[in-house]
């Protein structure tokens, strides 16, 4: 699904280097986790796997499903099924919720050449996906991140990922500003959408969260690589030592 | 308008390639009185069959307006109209003057089409519930091309027509109202309005009669060189209400065009006005050429004590926009609405606003006011709002937002407070945002296209205004918006 090799990337304005070679191969139906201490490159990562122009790619190259992504556009990436659920949602003054979901649900269909959604279609999804994440009517209403707190504006971007039914999903420190109620409701939307064909990563600075959303392979980054890969017990192994071992190895 | 160099220079590089409403129609046109004397002036007033009164009311416009300086207040510039370069008069040839809709020019009849205009009673009647039904009067050029649903309006003693016509069938209502709110030496263009205006709408709803149906005119000028001088008077007596919608459209010209409007309201007791505009005059094209100037005088007169008038506009064409629909709250309890969005993308500038001049006792006043920047425009807000001295308990509450797309444009606010009158309540609320990029970068993740982008976010920007619009324009201005700002990112 996700082919990540030898990926180095600076930001664009002044031309540091974040990401010094990242390889990663995520196939479909698998559930990754990339652990790492604070300022090791987790969001840039995710962010050059999005498209954002704020970082350049001086090498290396990022397939999914077989075609280079890195030649794509954002909304073209979202549209082949390219998910991140952000760290810090943006907000949207003037645009309630609900009219974000349809458009945004309805940008991707028309770009993979498929029929809008009727309303009545679409309220159906809303409804069943906003339902099983707690998100009150009141709330679809409201400016989209606008005002939210921390929980909501989660609890939002995962109503976004449950509707518009990514391929690869790419979770940034998303359990980040959750109080453990929250958590479950986030990670049951979460878990509510592994399947055989959809790919996850899961990025997160603690431990716990992989405590509900449980990874077939943990990674740690830092200082802009991979360092460790292994199974779900590295998170606990890390949980429980720290990054201190792995931020020396990298060094 | 003539085409001086300087002309295109200045009206440079206007990035909207996607005017859809820039194609010239090609019928038979009758186009006369070149240049601004006299002898124009009785040409049109004789070609129109008016009266001795009438005549005479346009030559003393003539005569102040060669006495007066074209103002330069505005933030806008522009190189000196040459008014004896222009035309005053453009007539489709086959339609002065139709009695019905067989004798109008098949070619006309499909431009509106294109335009997207029931004229025909019928098609109204097939695709609309009855509730929703539009009485248009159409304008095209100089001449008032047909109005619809005239009989029916008459049943409920409205009057809906073209003010030509009212000249010569509604002689005492037309002498008594025309001048009363905009006077002839009001401003340089309303006094050149009132020398030569060639057509516009004539609306009158007696005294506790809520007119049926929603009015709309639509005004397009297809003739080249030829200035578009509307008069509209709308006048609305006790008890009565009524609610007018003006959609505005011109082809795409390498040469400027001049429109100068004139508008007139008056509300009696208990009255309320609702006027409504789609402005959609071309503005010019990405070389800098062509675009109207667009230079309005609009104005209601409050007159009667409970009375409303409430201004809605959409301005997104034309090259240059000065226009400030005002209202003058005579009466006691009356209440003026401003509700505006104005688009400026290329090189368009806007300098536009309102004035709420609160004379009468606990009048009351709101102005929402949206402006949105792109490209290289510049969009000025210019607003005054006073009480007199008299007017106690007057109040106001003024919302002016600006958002700017992209670096190169320019957003302004321009507010005058004047009062005299210390229980007067006057609160002004300004702010000026722009789009992200992360706000961009964000919906590009979920799928939008740029474009998609920007038309989201604007419309969330402008939702409170397009809420005032009749609900049959609503969706055609928001679509117009996106339409006018497209190019306007990456
Ligand atoms: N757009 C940017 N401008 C400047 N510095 C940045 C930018 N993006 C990331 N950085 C820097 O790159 C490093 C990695 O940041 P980030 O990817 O956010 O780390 P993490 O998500 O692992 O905490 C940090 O030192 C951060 O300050
Ligand atoms: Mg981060």
């Amino acid at each position: 699904m996700l082919e990540i090799k030898n990926l180095h990337a600076r930001i664009a304005e002044d031309h540091t280097e974040i990401l010094h070679g990242v390889d990663l191969t995520v196939n479909a139906g698998e559930v990754h986790a990339i652990m790492g201490p604070n300022g090791s490159g987790k969001s840039t990562l995710s962010y050059v796997l999005a498209g954002k122009d704020d970082y350049e790619v001086t090498e290396g190259e990022v397939l999914f499903n077989g075609r280079n992504m890195l030649d794509m556009s954002p909304d073209e990436r979202a549209a082949a099924g390219m998910f991140l659920a952000f760290q810090y949602p943006i907000e949207i003054p003037g645009v309630a919720t609900m009219e974000f979901l349809k458009t945004a649900m309805n940008a991707q269909r028309k770009a993979r050449g498929e029929p809008q959604l009727s309303i009545p279609d679409f309220m159906k999804r809303v409804k069943e996906a906003a339902g099983f994440l707690n998100v009150s009517m009141d709330m679809l209403k409201r400016p989209l991140n606008v005002g939210f707190s921390g929980g909501e504006k989660k609890r939002a971007e995962i109503l976004q990922m449950s509707l518009l039914e990514p391929k690869l999903c790419v979770l940034d420190e998303t359990d980040s500003g959750l109080d453990i109620d929250a958590l479950r409701i986030v990670s049951d939307g979460v878990n509510k959408l592994r399947g055989p064909d959809r790919a996850m990563v899961v990025i997160t600075h603690y431990q716990r969260l992989l405590d509900h959303i449980v990874p077939d392979v943990v990674h740690v980054l830092s200082k802009g690589r991979i360092v460790k890969t292994g199974d779900k017990d590295l998170a606990l192994e890390l949980e429980k030592n720290g990054y201190a071992d792995y931020v020396d190895a990298a060094a | 308008m003539p085409a001086v160099q300087e002309t295109i220079d200045r009206v440079k590089a206007i990035d909207v390639d996607q005017y859809k409403y820039g194609f010239v129609t090609d019928i038979d046109s009758e186009r006369g009185a070149k240049g601004l004397s006299e002898e124009t002036v009785r040409f049109l007033s004789a070609k129109k069959d008016e009266p001795e009164w009438m005549t005479e009311w346009r030559l003393d416009a003539l005569r102040r307006f060669q006495q007066m300086e074209e103002p330069d207040w505005a933030r806008v510039s522009y190189p000196k109209i040459d008014f004896d370069e222009l035309y005053y008069w453009a007539s489709p040839k086959s339609v002065e003057g139709p009695k019905s809709l067989d004798e109008v020019d098949p070619e006309l009849l499909a431009t509106y089409e294109k335009l997207g205009i029931p004229l025909r009673e019928q098609e109204v009647l097939a695709g609309v519930e009855p509730k929703n039904r539009v009485a248009v009067d159409a304008v095209f050029d100089s001449v008032s091309v047909v109005t619809t649903f005239k009989e029916e309006l008459k049943k409920a003693g409205v009057i809906f027509c073209s003010i030509s016509e009212a000249v010569r069938e509604y002689p005492d209502l037309v002498r008594k109202y025309l001048g009363s709110v905009v006077p002839v030496t009001d401003n340089y263009y309303a006094t050149l309005n009132s020398a030569v205006f060639s057509d516009g709408s004539f609306v009158y709803v007696p005294e506790g009669v809520r007119c049926p149906m929603e009015l709309s005119t639509y005004f397009r000028i297809n003739e080249q060189n030829t200035g578009q001088f509307e008069r509209t008077l709308i006048i609305a007596e006790k008890g009565a209400y009524v609610s007018y919608l003006e959609g505005c459209t011109a082809p795409q010209r390498d040469e400027n065009q001049l429109h100068a409007a004139v508008v007139e309201l008056v509300a009696l007791d208990d009255a309320e006005i609702k006027y409504s505009t789609v402005q959609n005059w071309f503005p010019g094209d990405k070389d800098g050429k062509g675009g109207i100037y667009n230079f309005v005088t609009k104005r209601g007169d409050c007159r009667g004590k409970n009375s409303k008038i409430s201004w809605t506009q959409v301005e997104t064409g034309s090259a240059i926009t000065w226009k400030y629909p005002s209202c003058i709250l005579r009466g006691e309890n009356s209440r003026g609405e401003f509700y505006s969005i104005a688009v400026a993308n290329g090189y368009q500038q806007i300098d536009s606003g309102t004035k709420m001049i609160h004379l009468g006792k606990n009048s009351s006043s709101r102005i929402i006011s949206k402006g949105i920047s792109a490209g290289k425009s510049q969009n000025t807000y210019r607003g005054l709002v006073s009480a007199h001295r008299k007017a106690s308990n007057a109040r106001n509450f003024t919302q002016c937002d600006s958002l700017l797309i992209g670096q190169d444009c320019g957003a302004h606010t321009v507010p005058y407070i004047e009062s005299k009158n210390a229980s007067a309540q006057f609160e002004h609320e300004a702010t000026t945002s722009k789009i992200s990029d992360d706000q961009m970068f964000y919906c590009l993740q979920r799928g939008l296209t740029e474009e998609e982008a920007v038309a989201l976010i604007v419309n969330g920007f402008v939702k409170d205004v397009i809420q005032q619009l009749p609900m049959e324009f609503a969706v055609e201005a928001q679509k117009l918006i996106s339409i006018s700002l497209e190019g306007s990112v990456g």
